[in-house]
This record gives C-alpha cells, sequence and structure tokens, in this order.
C-alpha cells in the first residue's frame, strides 16, 4: 500500500464498506478493490460487491419497501431534506471525495456537490406533489368515480453512471425516494467514494433502514443481475454502453421488470430537466380505481 | 324478477337473433396506403364463424414483402401526418368516431359473427367503446403539450406496429389506432388471424372518412405476419396486446433497439368479496368479472376470493345465478355466453377443466344446459375447493372458468391476491369505505374496481402491474406510450 509521508504522519487510509439495511457491512466475498486517483496514487479501498451482496441488499429494501411507501409525502418529504442539510454539513467532505475520485479542480466538484445537495431539496418538495400532478380524475361516460393515482415502483435498481460520480447517482436515486419507493444503488466504478459517502449522509439522516441501499463494485459483473432480479420493480440507469444497455433490457424480460437504460438523455447539471415532473414518470406505477357513484 | 317467475316449467325465451343483411365479400386483401391490396404472399387463410364452424371469407395474409410495403407506406405518411395541424388530426378523428356510431349495427353483427361473443356485448359495450375512443382521442389532438407532466415540446414517436388479440377485436383496433393517431403517428395494424373482419371493415371507414393514405395500414395474417411487423427495422413504437408469452419474446426482440414498447398482457385477477358487501351486487359482479365474454378477457376476475363466513350461502347464490345464464347463437338478443373464439381456444380451456377435476377441485356447471351441435361451446363454470398452488388458480385460462377460494382477514386476502407474476386488476366487494381503501391502496393492480367490475372508458388509463405488461393505454396516462 502506498502512503504519503506528511509531516512524519501515516495517513490512515479508508477502507469505504457497502450501505444495506443501515448497516455498513463488507462484502460478503471478501472482496475489495483500490481506488486510485486521477494521479494514479491510492486513495481508499472500496468492497467489491457480489451478486449475493446484491441479493442481500434487495431483500433488506423489500422488508423497508411498504414503509416507505406507506408514510406520508410530508414524512418523507422531510427526511429528503434532512438528506440535504446533513449533505451541506459535509460540502467539502463531498467535494473532496469527487476530487480525489476523478482529479480535475475543486472548483467544478463543488458545482457537483451543491447542484446534488440542490437536487435533493428540489426532490424534497415533490413527495407530496407528485400524486396532484401525476393523477387525475378520470371523466368516464358513466356514474362513476374514477381516478389514476401514481404509486411507487416498490424496490428500485440503479446503475450510476461513471461520472458525474456524486450528481449522477442521487438524480437516479432522489426520484425514487421522493416517489415513495426504496433503492439498492450500484455508485460509479471508477469513482466510489462519493457513493460510500452518500451512505453515511443516509445513516444520519433519518432515512429508515433498509430504503437506501448503496453497493459499490463492477457495472459488467452486477449488471446481468439487477436486470434479471424478479424481486426489483425497476432498474433504472444512466452512462450504459449499447452492449450493456441491450445486456439490461434483455435480462429484465423474464420478470418484464420495467427498465430505463438511459435515462440520461440530458445532462445531469439540466436542472430544469432533472427536478421537472417527467423524470418522475418512470419511477412510477399508475392504479386506475373505480367506485360506483348512486346509493 | 322474482324466482318464480324463471320456474323450470317454461316462461322459455323466444328466439331473438340479430338479422345479418351486411355485406360481406367473398374475399379480402391487405389495407395498405389507403387501397385494398392482394397479398403478394400470394397466401389466403379462412375466417370462420366459431358459433357454426362456417367459412365467412377469405382473408389474405401478409408475408414479409407485404409488410414491407405497409411499414414503407406508413414512413412515407408519417412525414406529413405528424405535420399535420393537430385540428385537422382532430377532425379525421372525429369524423371517424361519427362513422362507427353511424355503422354501429353492422359492426355489432360482424363482430359478433366473426368472433362469436354476444350481439348484447358487441352492440352495447365493444362498438360505443370504440366510436367514444376515437371521439376522446380526438379531443386531444391540439391539447397534447398539457397532456405530460413536464413534457412542453411532445412529439409523435413515428411508425407504430400494433399487434392485437381476437378477443376485442375491435376495441383493441380503436385502443391501439386512436392514441397513436391523435399524437401524429402512423401505424400499421396486426389484427388476430381469427378476427380480421371487423378491422378491414375500419380500414373501409378510414377510407370513407378520406384518412390520407398510409395513416393507418391494416395487414392482416397470424403470428409470422405479427413477428415481421414487431421486428421490422422502419419501425419506431411497438403496441402489443396478447399472450404474456408473445408479449416476452416481442420484448426480446426489441431490445436494444430504438423501439419504444408497450405490452397488455395476461391476467389472473383476484375478485375479492367481504362479508359486508351487498351479496346480490357483488353476485352480478362475479358474473360480469368472469363470464363477460366467455371469459376471453385479460382483466377477467378469474380468481374469486370470498370471506369464509359467506362462502357456502355465496356459492349457492352464484350457482343459482350461473344456471339463468343463457348460452348459445351470438346473434341472439337473449344470449349472455356465446361461442369460445377458436377450436384451439376451446381445447386449452378443456384441458384446464380437466386438469381442475384431476388437481381434486370440485367442479360446477349447469349440466342441463345443452350445448350447440356445431361451434366451439364451454358452459360457464366454476371450481370450489380450489388450493391456492392449483394450476387453475395461478394461470390464466382465458375462457368462462373461476377459481373459487376462501380467506379469513384482509391481510389474508392481499396476500393471496398478491401472490401472482400478474397485477392487470382487481375488485373489491365491501360497503365499509375505510376497508376498500386500504386494500385498494395494497393490491398490485393496475386496474382496481371497488363494488364493480369490468368496467372500461376511453377516459381511463387500463394496463398493469408486474408481468401484466409495460404502460398504459386510454386516457391521459396512455398518450405517454404514443409521444416522446
Amino acid at each position: 500500500m502506498t502512503s504519503k509521508k506528511n509531516n512524519n504522519r501515516i495517513e490512515v487510509v479508508k477502507t469505504w464498506k457497502l450501505y444495506m439495511g443501515g448497516a455498513f457491512p463488507r462484502s460478503e466475498s471478501g472482496r475489495s478493490t483500490e481506488v486510485t486517483n486521477a494521479g494514479g496514487r491510492i486513495v481508499g479501498h472500496v468492497c467489491r460487491a457480489s451478486r449475493k451482496d446484491l441479493r442481500d441488499a434487495v431483500d433488506t429494501a423489500r422488508k423497508a419497501a411498504e414503509g416507505w411507501a406507506r408514510r406520508s409525502g410530508y414524512n418523507r418529504g422531510q427526511i429528503l431534506y434532512r438528506m440535504a442539510e446533513m449533505a451541506e454539513g459535509r460540502r467539502d467532505e463531498l467535494t473532496r471525495a469527487i476530487v480525489d475520485c476523478r482529479g480535475g479542480s475543486t472548483a467544478e466538484a463543488r458545482r457537483e456537490t451543491d447542484a446534488t445537495i440542490d437536487r435533493l431539496v428540489s426532490m424534497a418538495g415533490w413527495t407530496d406533489k407528485v400524486d396532484q400532478v401525476h393523477g387525475c380524475r378520470n371523466q368516464v361516460a358513466g356514474a362513476f368515480h374514477d381516478m389514476s393515482i401514481p404509486e411507487p415502483m416498490g424496490v428500485v435498481g440503479v446503475i450510476a453512471p461513471k461520472k458525474p460520480s456524486l450528481l449522477g447517482l442521487v438524480s437516479l436515486i432522489a426520484p425514487a425516494l421522493a416517489t415513495g419507493s426504496v433503492v439498492v444503488a450500484l455508485g460509479s466504478e471508477p469513482h466510489p467514494i462519493p457513493t460510500v459517502l452518500l451512505g453515511e449522509i443516509c445513516a444520519t439522516s433519518d432515512v429508515p433502514d433498509g430504503v437506501v441501499n448503496l453497493l459499490t463494485g463492477r457495472t459488467n459483473e452486477l449488471l446481468p443481475h439487477f436486470a434479471s432480479h424478479r424481486n426489483l420493480n425497476a432498474v433504472m440507469a444512466a452512462g450504459l454502453s449499447a452492449k450493456q444497455r441491450k445486456e439490461l433490457q434483455v435480462g429484465a424480460v423474464d420478470a418484464l421488470t420495467r427498465t430505463r437504460p438511459s435515462l440520461d438523455s440530458k445532462p445531469f447539471d439540466d436542472d430544469d430537466y432533472w427536478t421537472s415532473p417527467a423524470i418522475l414518470a418512470p419511477y412510477l406505477e399508475i392504479k386506475t380505481l373505480w367506485h360506483p357513484i348512486g346509493s | 324478477m322474482p324466482e318464480a317467475l324463471q320456474s323450470e316449467s317454461g316462461w322459455a325465451y323466444a328466439p331473438a337473433p340479430e338479422t345479418t343483411s351486411i355485406t360481406i365479400e367473398d374475399r379480402y386483401g391487405l389495407f395498405i396506403d389507403g387501397r385494398f391490396v392482394a397479398p403478394r404472399s400470394r397466401r389466403r387463410f379462412d375466417s370462420i364463424n366459431p358459433s357454426n364452424e362456417e367459412t365467412i371469407t377469405s382473408i389474405g395474409e401478409a408475408g414479409e414483402a407485404d409488410v414491407d410495403r405497409a411499414v414503407e407506406a406508413a414512413r412515407k405518411a408519417f412525414r406529413t401526418w405528424s405535420r399535420t395541424s393537430p385540428l385537422v388530426r382532430a377532425k379525421y378523428l372525429y369524423r371517424i368516431a361519427r362513422r362507427i356510431q353511424e355503422r354501429a349495427r353492422e359492426l355489432a353483427i360482424l363482430e359478433t359473427m366473426d368472433g362469436g361473443k354476444p350481439i348484447r356485448e358487441s352492440r352495447d359495450v365493444d362498438v360505443p367503446l370504440v366510436a367514444q375512443h376515437f371521439f376522446y382521442h380526438a379531443g386531444w389532438c391540439d391539447k397534447l403539450k398539457w397532456a405530460i407532466p413536464g413534457n412542453l415540446d411532445p412529439r409523435p414517436v413515428g411508425v407504430c406496429a400494433q399487434v392485437i388479440p381476437w378477443n376485442f377485436p375491435l376495441m383493441m383496433a380503436a385502443w391501439k389506432i386512436a392514441p397513436a393517431l391523435a399524437c401524429g403517428n402512423t401505424v400499421v395494424l396486426k389484427p388476430a388471424e381469427t378476427t380480421s373482419l371487423t378491422a378491414l371493415r375500419l380500414a373501409e371507414i378510414f377510407d370513407e372518412c378520406e384518412l390520407p393514405p398510409g395513416v393507418v395500414n391494416i395487414i392482416t395474417g397470424a403470428g409470422e405476419t405479427g413477428r415481421h411487423l414487431v421486428e421490422h427495422p422502419g419501425v419506431d413504437k411497438v403496441a402489443f396486446t396478447g399472450s404474456t408469452q408473445v408479449g416476452k419474446r416481442i420484448a426480446t426482440a426489441c431490445a436494444g433497439t430504438r423501439k419504444k414498447v408497450t405490452l397488455e398482457l395476461g391476467g389472473k385477477s383476484p375478485n375479492i368479496i367481504f362479508a359486508d358487501a351487498a351479496i346480490d351486487q357483488a353476485i352480478e359482479g362475479v358474473v360480469a368479472g368472469i363470464w363477460f365474454n366467455q371469459g376471453h378477457v385479460c382483466c377477467a376476475g378469474s380468481r374469486l376470493f370470498v370471506e369464509e363466513s359467506i362462502h357456502d350461502e355465496f356459492v349457492r347464490r352464484l350457482q343459482h345465478r350461473m344456471s339463468k345464464l343463457r348460452l348459445g347463437d351470438p346473434l341472439d338478443k337473449n344470449t349472455d355466453i356465446g361461442a369460445i373464439n377458436s377450436r384451439d381456444q376451446l381445447e386449452k380451456i378443456n384441458a384446464y377443466l380437466d386438469c381442475g377435476v384431476e388437481e381434486g377441485a370440485c367442479l360446477n356447471h349447469d349440466s342441463r344446459q345443452e350445448l350447440p351441435e356445431k361451434g366451439f361451446w364451454c358452459r360457464p363454470t366454476f371450481f370450489t375447493g380450489v388450493q391456492p398452488a392449483a394450476r387453475i388458480a395461478r394461470e390464466e385460462i382465458f375462457g368462462p372458468v373461476l377459481s373459487v377460494m376462501t380467506f379469513r382477514t384482509p391481510e389474508e386476502a392481499i396476500e393471496r391476491a398478491n401472490d401472482s407474476p400478474y397485477g392487470l386488476s382487481a375488485g373489491i366487494w365491501t360497503d365499509k369505505g375505510s376497508k376498500a381503501f386500504e386494500m385498494a391502496s395494497r393490491l398490485k393492480a393496475g386496474i382496481v374496481w371497488c363494488n364493480t367490475f369490468n368496467k372500461f372508458d376511453a377516459a381511463s388509463p387500463f394496463g398493469g402491474y408486474k408481468e401484466s405488461g409495460w404502460g398504459r393505454e386510454g386516457g391521459r396516462h396512455g398518450l405517454a406510450a404514443y409521444l416522446k
């Protein structure tokens, strides 16, 4: 292991663990990967999640799904806002994590951090409004009350893009949380430290255990298991190659899992797009309810 | 009607057949680029009347070259149709809706002859909904900017390949074509091979309404034609209604392409009766849920869950009500149960009947009910004593066959109702509002009917959770499938 001498002090290089069910386990496989920065220096170690870790995370998420969905939008909104508060408190740390992994300027990384925090703030506001915007009463030709209500997908798999490592991940996770789904996410493969830092933020933000589950590892290794896992209701992805997108879609056919293999049709810093109701739609399942009117 | 008036001793209904004096050609071609043309494949097949097995007409079978030609016509028409002023598009659709209303009787008779469903249903349900679908979507043409939250610049997707089943032939055609055209797309539609006639009649109506050539192309044929169509590289969007098995094949074929896919697939929908329900209404709801259209309904309430305390009484009354259903000539206005759509389907249903008995369930039907000598028929049937793991409790039968089971608590009802790979519809019968809402919010189904069942409307989105499909059809939400 490389270490950097700094006034004769040996730096403590952290091994970042997975975030699952509110706890920070290592990969059951015992595998870990070095994280190197742009200059080739080792900045930490992360767990390399296995298929079994993914399955464990999905089980944990499933247990948390109904409770999260049944919370009021008001309550979920406050929790998302709390995430933003905690992220704000660790703004410098998040920025450093982005720079450590990816290199580039601090100013650029800070813009990404700020956009991420603002994304959480914006999404906190959607929780109790999504029904009004995506639902409606249907004027049917008969004596019925008929309404369409958006419901959460349930357990949503997220495959985050390589970059922007923090903003990309949060852009895909936050709409799930805002609309009442729970998440199992695989963070950026080359730049994973912001992912695990987000886990620490979730753990201190009143996010109920199991609602957010974060994995680090290899996209190509885990993608087929995301695609074919029968207990994932949907898989959202960004930054995939054409081959990976097809693999995701083909793998999802057996359970007819809803997939969005390329949610990143617009840049992640396009706030108008990423905070609009359009990006919530893929996370919603529409339920239509009929009841007769009359005595 | 009081029971006494329906005694065994008589009061039989006199036959009341609908007249069939409508014109049917000896042979039909494919409707491509605004004209009826002979299939280049040179292949044809017969369409028969499933209630008497008589040949009605000869239908052209579209081969690969015909599919090419149809997609090409739709591609060409897309250039102008997608740029046609929205209100002009609307006026074509309104015109079509009007002509459907005016030709309703003819369409209902054809639908019943070709598919076997009772004229009462094709006349009172199918055809009115077809007209409504065009009328409803006509109104959307110039309002699409306000339809999809967050999409202020919606654009048509392109050429839509639409493949539809035989259970609601004309209605499915309308569900597919009307929103596609309203959003500025063009269409190649393939009806099911046993029920092509009304789609071809609809083509005549399009022609009559001067819909520009190529905007809708209707090609007839079986699975192979459908496969060529959905796999055609000139197609931008695939919309399919049919079996989950075929739906998955289509999803696989479209993976990795630019094609947008919506699927309306199978179901094994629960219908849940609580002891506090209005029982007479619930019985009618069960009848509508499973015996409407001979049970050839993807959202049929084919798993009945009755609260244990009322099971015996409920079953007794259901048996009584079932024995009053009139099976026979679909063109007779008094017929409740028409013919099974095809011999194939009848064989599948019969195999499930055998399977249910072998699995130890108790089969109930009215064996006094005589079946016509010719044609394909199945008595309305229900099974009691059905184990949750039984095939008749898990697999879609797509026939007039109901599996009756019991539950003790709402919790158990939810658990058992949701224990299915499907999630199309669900029914709840209770007089207690809070319980209805609790159940409705926890059932994993795209349509939840409370104290009613099998109601449809152009304004109401239809579509399922889980393996019942992707996307919605109808209503504001249905438009999303045809816009980008």
